[in-house]
């Protein structure tokens, strides 16, 4: 089977086997990047080769995204060369790089949500007039074959389900005969199951011939799915292990080795790290502490038939009922979108419930305003760290005191009492490891991990009892994810935490118990243990599988 | 989710004794000058051609207007000229800081003025002088403050664009004042519309050896307790927060509504405040179709100073002297007193322009574009400048 569209440049895909003697389609010498600041492509060598998998691995900052960018022609390097087919090439448009046969998939879709697939997938065909319809439905429909998927071109974007939305992504980076696929973190956003079909996708563009250069920062992904495996950290490349190397290596033999070429020789051997190597469930199994036998506290928050509206195009809840004891870490899973922004907005008085009734340490709060629950223990760990957590032009230390505005001994008649603040910011900035210049720095300024644990100084002190962490290892490090996940473990001595995060290796690692959030209500309970990813996973799209078909029959 | 225009320059307000790192303090500092000034000097240096062109010697028409604006007595007119500005300003530096575009300053200023001028006159007979100025300057406040009650509550309960709103609230005010000048607050011993003539011994007192009013001193106390309020109190803190992250102040729990209301109100008083200062110190009436528009020529020296009510203090006395100079100046020459406005338009074009270059400065850029270096490169050479874009992700302000 050969793609649509594939020219006579495409080799014979009975030789895509990788090997070391295949001309590479795309190969960069030399690239180096440079931001203020920071050098963010440090002297990089890289290549892929048709029918090939390579895995770039490395932590958030360590240039990862740069490359990509360089890749797609959204950034063009200081200095080095790019080489397409041996040819030495400039890229400094997407348009570009589409031309050269580079196509993207980025993490976050670019699907415009109110077109229909098909329409989606013509916008680049912008020559000439005429739109060729049904030229293009029947190119969809090879691409649907070769892909082992059933896209209907007439649905809209929007009505998609994530996983298939990422689908109409790879058609739309292949739709001009590309001959090499970028995915940038492509199973972040995805359910387990989706996952799955990823993987079978690549599997079969693999055998036809593909390049793919598959971007993560998640270990097993890059192990079970690259052929070549290639690191970078801070800015430079560490190294690739070639495709030998990784077919004759055991995984978990491949996994230590990658983990000392992220973290240097030391870092191997930090036992935390071997916790999330594989993120799978027996390690999760592991990690939590002894489960149902563990005596619980009182219950510290309650949700008795809650309901809130939703926002815009972000869902409301209906219904929840929901409790978290002292001493438990109860999490929450779901596909982004389900209802989440509107559950923890409801707790933490950011939106008015419209039904039900929420209780902390037992009493009603329904009534209370944020900052009164504020004063009560209930912190929430806002998903939007700078949409809503940072105040970019102000200070570290002023954002660790955003929720103590006016209070004592911070403020005294009126006035603000700086040295105090300062004092105490900078203990904060020592206990939580933030890494800045000084507690006077712009909290702007930080980097994302940084930002997190500004938050969560501000969110864990000042007599926390009860936290929302919402997605809180969102785009963090493997280092600052680990110090994070610690910290929501600690939330079992004495105080109650709800998690709600789209990533569930990290609530089965994390939780006693998850609860699952389907379009805006709880649809099911499960135990961390074997086989609970795929029970979750089964709920998690059980009704969002409903209401596609139900879109699809509609239309 | 919008964005407004103005907020480009709001997004880089300096936070008085706040943000102020150590390190490089003094370079900062001085790019901060350097950001403030450039904008006047290069304004004076087009405006000095634009007379040229006109036929005019700008060197004779800048030294005029330096000599109607400051030297001799002239300086106190300046000076009586800065006391409505100073507290327009400060009024709308409150309103802006807090990300609240209060539009409504032409209405909020005539309405309070039309009001003073038509209660002054009996009051400051009836009661001790003392007393009467401080119920003026109270009621001046309070219908300021009034006039933002209809786009404050919008706001805070229901989102609605304060641009807007306070526009249309100022077109209502605008009119109202003539209506209470030809109506009920007419002089009925004159035939032009307008209310009755204060006593001049019945105006506000001078500052002993000058003839400046202590409308002045009012309008300076005003930015020092402004400025104070800004960098020292927690209220300040919850409008900064509120105007650089409306998102995070409803997160952090600040009582946004509350703090949309207040902002709303003292801005509204203190451009209130202004009507009092100007008519009890200088006009002692008010006539009908009488509209100076401060506010409009505040506007941008509001914002070459950052929001900062201590650092425009020095701008309203450039724009004073300006004024009070340039109107004789002009005169003198020939020209029309809108010359000054163009002045004030070229001030905000530079301002622009020298704020775009020192956005691409601090994110370590040159100061040129691409496209201008390309065009400045020597014949000779044919290869193009590499790209030194950093991508800017676009400032986002949500409402």
């Amino acid at each position: 089977m050969t793609r649509p569209d594939q020219g006579s440049s495409r080799r014979d895909p009975a030789a895509a086997a990788p090997s070391a003697r295949t001309a590479a389609v795309v190969e960069l010498q030399g690239i180096t990047k440079r931001f203020p600041g920071v050098l963010a492509n440090d002297d990089i060598s890289f290549d892929v080769r048709p029918g090939e998998v390579h895995s770039l691995l490395g932590e958030n900052g360590a240039g990862k995204s740069t490359l990509m960018a360089i890749l797609s022609g959204i950034q063009t390097p200081d200095s080095g060369e790019i080489r397409v087919d041996g040819t030495p090439v400039r890229i400094d448009s997407p348009r570009k790089a589409l031309d050269l046969g580079i196509g993207t998939v980025y993490q976050h879709s670019t699907l415009i949500p109110a077109l229909t697939v098909l329409e989606n997938l013509m916008l680049g065909d912008s020559t000439g007039l005429r739109l060729d319809a049904a030229g293009a439905r029947a190119r969809l429909e090879e691409f649907g074959a070769l892909l082992g998927v059933d896209v209907d071109p007439a649905a809209r974007a929007a009505d998609l389900a994530l996983g298939r939305q990422q689908q109409v992504e790879i058609i739309k980076a292949l739709w001009r005969g590309s001959r090499l696929l970028i995915l940038d973190e492509p199973t972040s956003m995805l359910t387990p199951q989706a996952v799955e079909e990823l993987y079978t996708v690549l599997g079969r563009l693999k055998a036809d011939g593909l390049a793919t250069i598959f971007i993560t920062h998640k270990l097993h992904e890059a192990v079970s799915l690259g052929d070549r495996i290639s690191v970078l950290r801070r800015g430079q490349m560490v190294g690739t292990l070639n495709a030998d190397a990784v077919g004759s290596t055991p995984p978990d033999k491949l996994e230590e080795i990658v983990i000392e070429m992220m973290f240097g020789a030391a870092a191997a051997d930090l036992s935390e790290v071997g916790e999330l190597r594989v993120g799978g469930v027996e390690e999760a199994d592991a990690a939590a502490p002894a489960g149902p036998a563990r005596v619980l506290g009182e219950p510290l928050l309650e949700l008795v038939g809650v309901a809130a509206p939703g926002v815009g195009t972000d869902p409301g809840i209906a219904d929840v009922d929901l409790v978290v004891h002292e001493g438990e870490v109860v999490g929450v899973a779901g596909v982004d979108g389900n209802g989440q922004r509107a559950l923890a907005e409801a707790i933490s008085g950011q939106r008015r419930a419209s039904g039900g009734e929420i209780r902390l340490f037992g009493a009603p709060v329904n009534r209370l305003s944020v900052l009164k629950r504020e004063k009560l223990g209930l912190r929430y760990l806002t998903d939007d760290r700078i949409g809503e957590g940072i105040v970019g032009n102000l200070s570290i230390a002023l954002n660790l005191f955003l929720k103590r505005i006016g209070q004592p001994p911070y403020w005294r008649y009126g006035s603000v009492r700086k040295r105090a603040i300062d004092a105490r910011a900078e203990e904060l900035c020592e206990q939580f490891d933030v890494r800045a210049p000084g507690v006077e720095t712009r909290a702007g300024t930080l980097s994302g991990g940084n930002m997190q644990k500004v938050l969560l100084a501000r969110e864990l002190s000042f007599g926390s009892k009860v936290v929302i962490f919402h997605k809180p290892t969102y785009g963090l490090d493997l280092k600052t994810t680990l110090a994070v996940r610690e910290m929501i473990r600690q939330m079992r001595d004495g105080k109650a935490a709800l998690v709600i995060s789209t990533d569930l290796d990290e609530l089965l690692e994390v939780s006693d118990r998850i609860v699952v959030l389907s379009r805006g209500r709880l649809v099911g309970e499960v135990a961390p243990g074997p086989g609970a990813a795929e029970e979750i996973g089964g709920l998690m799209i059980g009704d969002v599988s409903l209401s596609l078909a139900g879109a699809e029959s509609a239309a | 989710m919008s964005t407004v225009p103005g907020n480009e320059l709001l997004t880089e307000v300096e936070v008085p004794n706040r943000a102020g790192a150590r390190s490089g303090a003094v370079g900062k500092a001085i790019d901060t000058v350097i950001r403030s000034l450039v904008p006047v000097l290069l304004a004076l240096v087009a405006g000095g051609v634009l007379l040229l062109i006109l036929g005019h010697n700008p060197f004779a028409f800048y030294s005029s207007v330096w000599e109607h604006g400051a030297q001799n007595k002239a300086w106190q007119e300046s000076a009586k000229r800065m006391a409505p500005l100073l507290l327009i300003a400060v009024g709308l530096i409150v309103a802006f800081r807090a990300n609240i575009w209060n539009l409504g300053y032409n209405g909020q200023f005539l309405l309070s003025a039309a009001i003073i001028s038509g209660l002054a006159p009996s009051l400051v007979n009836d009661l001790p002088l003392g007393l009467a100025f401080l119920i003026l300057f109270l009621v001046a406040g309070a219908v300021g403050a009034i006039w933002t009650i209809v786009p404050a509550l919008l706001k805070a309960f229901y989102e609605t664009n304060e641009i807007i709103t306070t526009l249309m609230m100022s077109f209502i005010g605008v009119g109202l004042a003539q209506i209470l000048i030809k109506g009920p607050f007419q002089d009925p011993s004159v035939n032009i519309a307008q209310t009755k003539v204060l006593e001049l011994d019945k105006m506000l007192p001078h500052i002993p050896g000058t003839k400046v009013h202590v409308g002045v001193l009012v309008a300076l106390a005003a930015a020092v307790v402004v400025y104070l309020a800004i960098s020292r109190t927690s209220f300040g803190l919850k409008i900064d927060v509120l105007g650089a992250n409306p998102r995070a102040a409803r997160h952090v729990g600040i009582g946004v509504k509350q703090l949309i209301i207040t902002s709303f109100f003292i801005s509204g008083a203190l451009i209130g405040a202004a009507a009092a200062a100007d008519i009890l110190g200088v006009w002692g009436y008010i006539r009908a179709n009488w509209n100076p528009a401060y506010g409009d020529t505040v506007i941008p020296f509001v914002f070459l100073a950052r929001l900062n009510p201590l650092v425009v203090i020095p701008f309203i006395a450039f724009f004073a002297v300006l004024s009070t100079g340039g109107t004789l100046a002009t005169q003198e020459v020939g020209l029309p007193t809108d010359f000054l406005l163009v002045l004030v338009a070229l001030i905000l074009l530079f301002m622009t322009v020298i704020e775009f270059l020192g956005r691409r400065r601090s994110l370590g850029q040159s100061y040129l574009t691409t496209g201008l270096k390309d065009a400045l490169r020597p014949p000779g050479s044919k290869k193009k400048a590499p790209p030194t874009e950093v991508e800017e992700k676009p400032r986002e302000v949500v409402r």
